[in-house]
Order: C-alpha cells, then structure tokens, then sequence
C-alpha cells in the first residue's frame, strides 16, 4: 500500500487517537506543573473623617487580567508533585527522622494519601492477579471435563461477572455483604457475632474488594485458558498416562506448561487492568478504609473545586506507574516483530 | 479429553462437578438474588430480622398484599426519571460503536495492507494507549471543554468514547483482516480498482465476523464506563452507570435503595441478552488476542 493511500485510510483513526489520547497526556503533564493563579491582593487604605485604616482586598480585574494573559497558571515545577497530597516528602523525611521502628514509619506513611492509596492499588493488584489466574485455571479444568451441552450453560453464566458494568457489578456484591443483607447475616451467623459489619471494618473491606476483583475477572481467564486446553498434545497425555503418571502429574507436567505463555498473557493484562482498580471502591462506598491512585484522581475532579492540578499530578504518577507495569508487554511484543521479520 | 474424563474415579468426578456448581453458585446467585429482591420492599432486601423475608417478601405483602411489587422500579423509572439515562446511553452507544467502527476497519485494514516500518510503530503506540486508565485522561479534558463549551453534552462524550476504544479496534481488526488473504483485494487492484474500491468491493463483504466481534467490545466499553461519563456529562445528559452513581448520594439519605436496586437490575438486563445471543463472539474475540499471542 502506497504511503499516501495509508495516509488517508489511517487519518480519521489516527487523528481521533492524537486528538483525543495524545493531546489530552500532554495537556496533563502541563497541567501538573502549572498551578492556579493566586488572586492578586492590594492593600486599601480607606480614611473616614476620624481615623484611616488599611484593608487587603481582591483585586478583580488584575486577577482576571492575569489569568486571561496566563491561562495556565503558574508555573511551579514539581511543587504539585512533591506537596502533601502527592508524594509528601517533607513529611515522609520527617516520619522518617520520627520513628525508630519500620513499622511505625510504615503506619506514619499510610496516614499519607498517595502512599494510602498506593497501599492498597499494589495490594490490590498483586493479590487479585494470581488469584484469578488459579481460580481461572481450575474452573477451566473443570469445565473442560464436562459433557457438551452442560459447557454452553457453564460459559454463559460464567461471563456474566466480567460483562456487567463494573460499577454495578460491585454494587450487587456490596448489598449482599452489607450487615443487612443476605452474605452479611450468613457471615455474622458463622462469626456468632450480630454487630459484624464488613462497612466499618478495613481489613474486612479489603478482603471484600479483594473477593470482588477476582470475581470480575476470573471469567476472563476461565475462557482464556479453556480455548487453550482445546489445542492440548492429546499424544503427550497419552504418553504421560501409558509411563504411569498420575492425574496429578499430567496436569502438572503437561497441561500447565502447555498453557504457560496464556498464563503470562492473562497476567501482564490483568496487572495493568487491576492497577487502574476504582469502580469498585465507589460501588463499595469504601473510601474510608481503602483508596487508590485512580479513585483520588476521580475524587479531586468531582466536586465544587475542582483541582485539576492536583488530579493531573497524581494522573501522570498513575501514567508511570502502568508505563512499568506495560513495559515486559512491549519487550514480548518486540521480540515477536523482530522473529517475524 | 472427554475419554479422560470417562475413566476419572468417581471421586474426581463428584469433585469436579461439585467444584463447577460452586462456581455456578458463585457466578450466577448474585444476579439472581438482586432481580428477585428487586421486586421487594427495602425492609424484605435488607433484612434484619429474618433474612428468608427477602424470599417470602413478608414485609412486601403486609404493604402491597401481594409478594412481588414493582415499586422500586416505578420509583427510579418514574419518578427520578430513569428513562432519559437509558435513551442516553443508548445514544451515546449506538454512535460510538458506528463511529469507532467505521474509524476502525479503514485504519485496521490500512495497518494489515502495509509493509512498511511505521505500521509497527502506530500499533506500538496504539498498545500503549490501550494501556491508559482513561480516568488520567479526564483531567486533560475538562480545561479545553470548559473554554470551547462543550462540556456536559453528549456529542463530545462520544467522541472522547470512540478515541478511547480506537486503540483496542484497531488491535482487534488489524489481526482479524491479516487473516483475510491479500490475494483478494490484489487481484481487484490488478483488475484496475482503487485501493479503497477493491476495499469497499472485496473486503467490505467479507469482513462482518470479525466487525461483529469488534462491534460487541465496543458496545460494552461505551455501555459500563463510568469514569468519563460521570466527569464529562451534565445532571440532565447522564447516562446510566453515572445516574447510578448519583442515585447513591440521594436515596442513602432518603431510604429509597430499591430505586437504585431496580436500576441496577435495568442495567443489567441488555446485557444479559447480549451474552445470550453473542456468547460464541464473545468468547472468540477474548480469546483472539490470546491464542495469538
């Protein structure tokens, strides 16, 4: 295809992503080093007939005057980045001169938010992410030794916790564990404790957004790694079983090496899926025992005052963040475009 | 693997099946319960007296004298006006699949048709994108829509909507049209076509699965996202996921959860017909990227 025609066919895609994607991280980066004007202030002094006195008033019009000449802000280089809400450094030298044990450091750090949040995000993904796969993997054995028609009504229920929007997904879990609900009153009756509620507990809570993320997305590996076992070396567990191995060994030896790349696969997407957890925690109505990097970015931009400073620093730090976590993708997809050609 | 399975001991066998219904349990009771208790009284969903209410629905039938009502669903569709967040959403999603998809296939088809170096590099990029949480692209929205206004309507929702799903349709398409053998559209070019005529004549036809596929993906980013309609849409052009959202900050406080049950139970419902008429799409477009590697 001649580098014109490409041209052309690619332009509308091409402009929307450059447009609409490439703009807007630009624009964010800008944003973070740019804070808004201060009002300029100007002292008055107003005198009566008795006395005169000096008041410190809003300017107005130079204030406007100097946001229209600047739009931006000013420029404040990694001010925004190195404050409280962001990484919090004077504080954390200074939690860090404080304290005399880890632990105690580690406890100062978590009254921060960003270190809050980046608690629970690494928590989050780390957990989720080998759970689903071991979940995914056993119902996918499971699954696959079922008769015919019993495996279309095991799929179609099994996608429904990752089809459905998110934000409602995790509000259907969240009525049943509420202390009213049917999981909640099943939870206090095996603890023997009528008070236990997983909304005022944090440990409890985790576990919960835990439970649900794996739920979410173990469907997703469930179907990854089941069109995986339908291309298994039927020769190799034949092989496998006339040298004696048992059922344990061949899934072992054989069926788990022969899905290993899918694993990796299901892992790199679900880590940088995982990474950018935040429906979840509004669903949960769960901002009081756990935060994440994106929940802060939404909670700084909603509301009257908006701060879209603050929500543009910690969005490039989230940016960063997925960059680390989508690095060994690239490498992989490297390699591959360097076997092909 | 069906003959293993014949010769699994008895005990593996009642393992597995009791290991899939659990699953099944798992996945399936959450839906069933909520659509059941939507049709109750909050005191019946939220039961603190006696959780088998929320079954009998005894609370429902000392109030409506029957078991079932459908009040929660009057409430949130009626009275808090469900139905313009319903006719929105399915605005907002019937352009952004059209449109990405149009976008799309020209894009995708251009990438599978070109040799050269720069197709790597545009789907490098392209992956990078897809890797953005687009919750860190909103901030970078609202200065400029604010000062072109054009905040808070639908139109640029859509668009931001198709910019984001570009890079997945495009990943998506691209391999789906390698897979159509170039021989078809060269020999239309020999026989004297234009690049785009042996595209609109040859390719056109022939390419529906795989846009299909696509298509459904696209549905479902547009239909369960929340982070760029609740920060780009005004109260009045909400869509449902963030009308959802907001009916939590007003029925907490007023005790009508079961407006947001009953919406919930809206939301969910296309859904589930969609995943019964395109489950085979669904399945084959997850695992496309997979197997692919």
């Amino acid at each position: 295809m001649k580098h014109r025609t490409f041209f052309w066919f690619f332009l509308p895609t091409g402009l929307a992503m450059l447009l609409f994607i490439a703009a807007p991280i630009v624009s964010v980066v800008l944003q973070s080093v740019f804070a808004p004007h201060e009002a300029v202030l100007e002292t008055v002094e107003t005198c009566t007939p008795f006395r005169c006195s000096e008041e410190t008033a809003i300017n107005q019009e130079a204030t406007r005057a100097l946001r229209e000449e600047r739009p931006l802000g000013r420029f404040v280089g990694l001010d925004i980045y190195l404050d409280r809400g962001h990484l919090a450094v004077a504080e954390v030298a200074e939690a860090w001169r404080s304290t005399d044990s880890f632990g105690a450091f580690f406890s100062e750090l978590g009254d921060l938010p960003f270190y809050r949040a980046m608690g629970f995000t690494l928590t989050y993904t780390f957990t989720v992410t080998p759970l689903l796969i071991v979940l995914g993997l056993m119902i996918a054995l499971a699954v696959n030794a079922l008769t015919q028609w019993l495996k279309g009504i095991v799929i179609f229920f099994s996608l429904l916790p990752m089809i459905v929007t998110p934000l409602v997904g995790s509000l259907i879990l969240f009525w049943m564990i509420d202390n009213r609900g049917v999981l909640g009153n099943f939870l206090s009756w095996v603890v023997g404790d009528p008070d236990l509620s997983v909304k005022a507990s944090t440990p409890l809570m985790w576990i919960a957004l835990i439970v649900y993320g794996v739920w979410h997305a173990a469907p997703f590996a469930f179907v990854v790694f089941y069109a995986g076992l339908q291309t298994l070396p039927e020769d190799q567990i034949e092989a496998a079983q006339i040298d004696g191995a048992s059922r344990w060994q061949q899934v072992r030896y054989i069926v788990v090496p022969h899905l290993m790349p899918l694993v990796t696969f299901v892992a790199l997407i679900q880590l940088m899926d995982n990474f950018r957890v935040f429906e979840p925690i509004v669903g949960f109505n769960a901002a009081a025992h756990a935060t994440s990097l994106s929940w802060i970015i939404f909670n700084d931009m909603s509301g009257e005052t908006r701060q879209l400073s603050a929500a543009a620093a910690t969005s490039v730090m989230t940016i960063i963040g997925v960059a680390i976590l989508l690095s060994p993708v690239l490498v992989r997809t490297w390699r591959d475009f360097k076997g092909k050609t | 693997m069906a003959s293993t399975a014949l010769r699994a001991p008895r005990s593996l066998r009642i393992a597995t099946y009791g290991f899939v219904v659990f699953w099944l349990i798992l996945a399936a009771f959450p839906f069933l319960w909520t659509l059941w208790g939507s049709f109750k009284v909050e005191l019946d969903f939220f039961s603190i007296a006696d959780w088998t209410n929320a079954i009998t629905g005894a609370n429902t039938e000392r109030t409506y004298g029957t078991a079932f009502t459908g009040a929660g669903y009057e409430g949130a569709w009626i009275e808090e006006e469900f139905w313009r967040a319903v006719i929105n959403t399915f605005i907002v999603c019937f352009f952004v699949v059209i449109t990405s998809l149009t976008f799309g296939t020209l894009g995708g088809y251009a990438l599978s048709r070109s040799s050269f170096r720069y197709t790597f590099w545009l789907l490098i990029t392209a992956l990078i994108f897809r890797a953005m949480p687009p919750i860190t692209l909103v901030s970078g929205y609202l200065l400029p829509f604010f000062e072109w206004n054009v905040w808070g309507i639908l139109p640029t929702t859509i668009i931001v909507l198709v910019a984001i799903n570009q890079p997945f349709t495009l990943w998506m398409l691209h391999s789906f049209f390698q897979n159509i053998p170039k021989e078809l559209d060269e020999s239309a070019k020999v026989d004297g076509c234009t690049q785009f005529q042996a595209f609109r004549l040859v390719i056109v036809p022939v390419m529906w699965p795989g846009v299909i596929t696509t298509g459904l993906f696209s549905f479902l980013l547009a239909y369960n996202d929340f982070a760029v309609t609740s920060m780009l849409l005004s109260e009045s052009n909400r869509t449902m996921v963030p009308e959802i959202a907001a009916f939590l900050g007003t029925t907490y406080t007023e005790g009508n959860v079961m407006f947001a049950v009953a919406a919930v139970v809206s939301a969910t419902a296309p859904l589930f017909v969609l995943v019964m008429f395109f489950q085979r799409q669904i399945v084959s477009g997850l695992t496309a990227g997979a197997v692919k590697g």
